[in-house]
């Protein structure tokens, strides 16, 4: 039996697990689905807890970087970034 | 005559990034630009590439340089010159970039239906979402005026984009990692129907499921000129005054502010905050006064003593 890897990658509102969606992603390693840009309105789970408990393995959370002077007010990408995967065996 | 742009139209552009008007191109006007560009069954499409050069071999859209003025690009009597002489979309233009606007580029999106990947044997997938065209910390913004001539089902996607995205600075495909964003949405609309998108929204186009060949003309346009009160030249507009906040007053009616204000539900809790400043920053770039505030989230930060 091999092993694949299925990538689940969620933005949340705040800088902890307890924070709703407004973000996510999706690849599948094991090939059963493709997923793609605009896929899906709705976030696979309401909180980054709720993939947890879903059996999520959470692997990478971004860091709190503070603003650089002179730029506190500067937006750009999504701050709140987690990293989770599962491992799936079978024939692939 | 052109029709400049309301005060409100002004504010959900500033807050959203984003316009459209519906149904605006006459049907007549549509069929002419779908006859200058050949437009076919997908059963006749043999390639992308020689669509696109047979288009490109007879059509009157004409290969402009850029820099190139928008009054002379467009040959007289031709379906785009028809567009941009429409006192709506001229006025919009006028309105956001000024009288003298100028042509960065311009290109004739076709989104292809399923039936041509599966004869051609490729992977058919949606585009990832962007910001045109590069990094871009300027003030002045562009707009992207985009044309749909045929009516876009959900089933043929449309161009997908994220209201209020605009003022946020990255990087082109840097937020290509995005497959989903919550809020997002799809340009469903009706032929004829014309978007002015702030040339900082993110977005991207969708995967075209239908039996039919999707088009979106897309012109970038530059201002040569500051974008002042442009759609007020008689500059009637006036900041409101301080509004209660937190323990509001509901039986106050809406107003432009509350237009400024409005949230949408991919922004962070923190973030978010930063996103309405961006907007009154914006605002006050877009009405001259250089003081005014939205709800104290300037001026609360501004009362440095030291």
């Amino acid at each position: 039996m091999a092993k694949r890897q299925k990538v689940l990658v969620l933005y949340l509102k705040l800088p902890s697990l307890e924070g709703e969606v407004i973000s996510w992603a999706t690849f599948d390693g094991t090939g059963k689905k493709l997923h793609m840009t605009g896929d899906s309105d709705e976030p696979p789970y309401p909180t980054g807890l709720d993939a947890l408990l879903d059996g999520w393995r959470l692997f990478q959370a971004s860091q709190a970087i503070p603003e650089h002077p002179g730029q506190e007010f500067r937006t750009s990408y999504l701050k709140h970034e987690f990293f989770f995967e599962k491992l799936e065996e079978g024939d692939f | 005559m052109a029709k400049l742009l309301t005060t409100e139209q002004m504010a959900e552009f500033a807050n959203s990034g984003c316009l459209f008007f519906d149904e605006l191109i006459d049907e007549q006007t549509n069929k002419e630009f779908l006859d200058d560009i050949g437009h076919t069954d997908i059963d006749e499409v043999d390639s992308v590439q020689d669509y696109y050069r047979n288009i490109k071999a007879t059509s009157s859209i004409p290969r402009i340089p850029a820099g190139a003025k928008l009054k002379d690009a467009y040959p007289k009597g031709s379906p785009l010159e028809k567009i941009f002489s429409h006192e709506v979309v001229d006025g919009a233009i006028k309105s956001l970039v000024g009288s003298n606007t100028i042509i960065d580029h311009q290109f004739l999106h076709i989104t292809f239906p399923t039936k041509y990947f599966k004869q051609a044997n490729q992977r058919q997938m949606s585009q990832q979402n962007h910001q045109d065209s590069t990094i871009d910390p300027r003030s002045t913004f562009d707009v992207q005026l985009f044309y749909f001539p045929t009516e876009v089902t959900k089933a043929m996607g449309g161009t997908r984009y994220h209201p209020g995205t605009h003022l946020r600075i990255v990087n082109e495909f840097g937020i290509a990692k995005y497959q989903n964003i919550l809020g997002q949405k799809s340009i469903v609309c009706k032929p004829g129907t014309i978007g002015i998108f702030h040339s900082g929204l993110w977005h991207g186009a969708g995967v075209n499921f239908s039996e039919n060949i999707r088009y979106m003309f897309k012109v970038r346009l530059q201002p040569t000129e500051k974008q002042e009160l442009l759609w007020d030249p008689e500059k009637k507009y006036q900041p409101l005054p301080n509004r209660a906040l937190y323990w509001t007053d509901e039986s106050k009616d809406k107003t432009i502010n509350d237009i400024l204000m409005r949230s949408y539900p991919w922004q962070e809790a923190d973030t978010n905050r930063l996103d309405k400043i961006n907007v009154v920053k914006f605002w006050r770039l877009l009405t001259g006064h250089k003081k005014m505030d939205v709800d104290y989230w300037l001026t609360r930060i501004e009362n440095e003593l030291y």
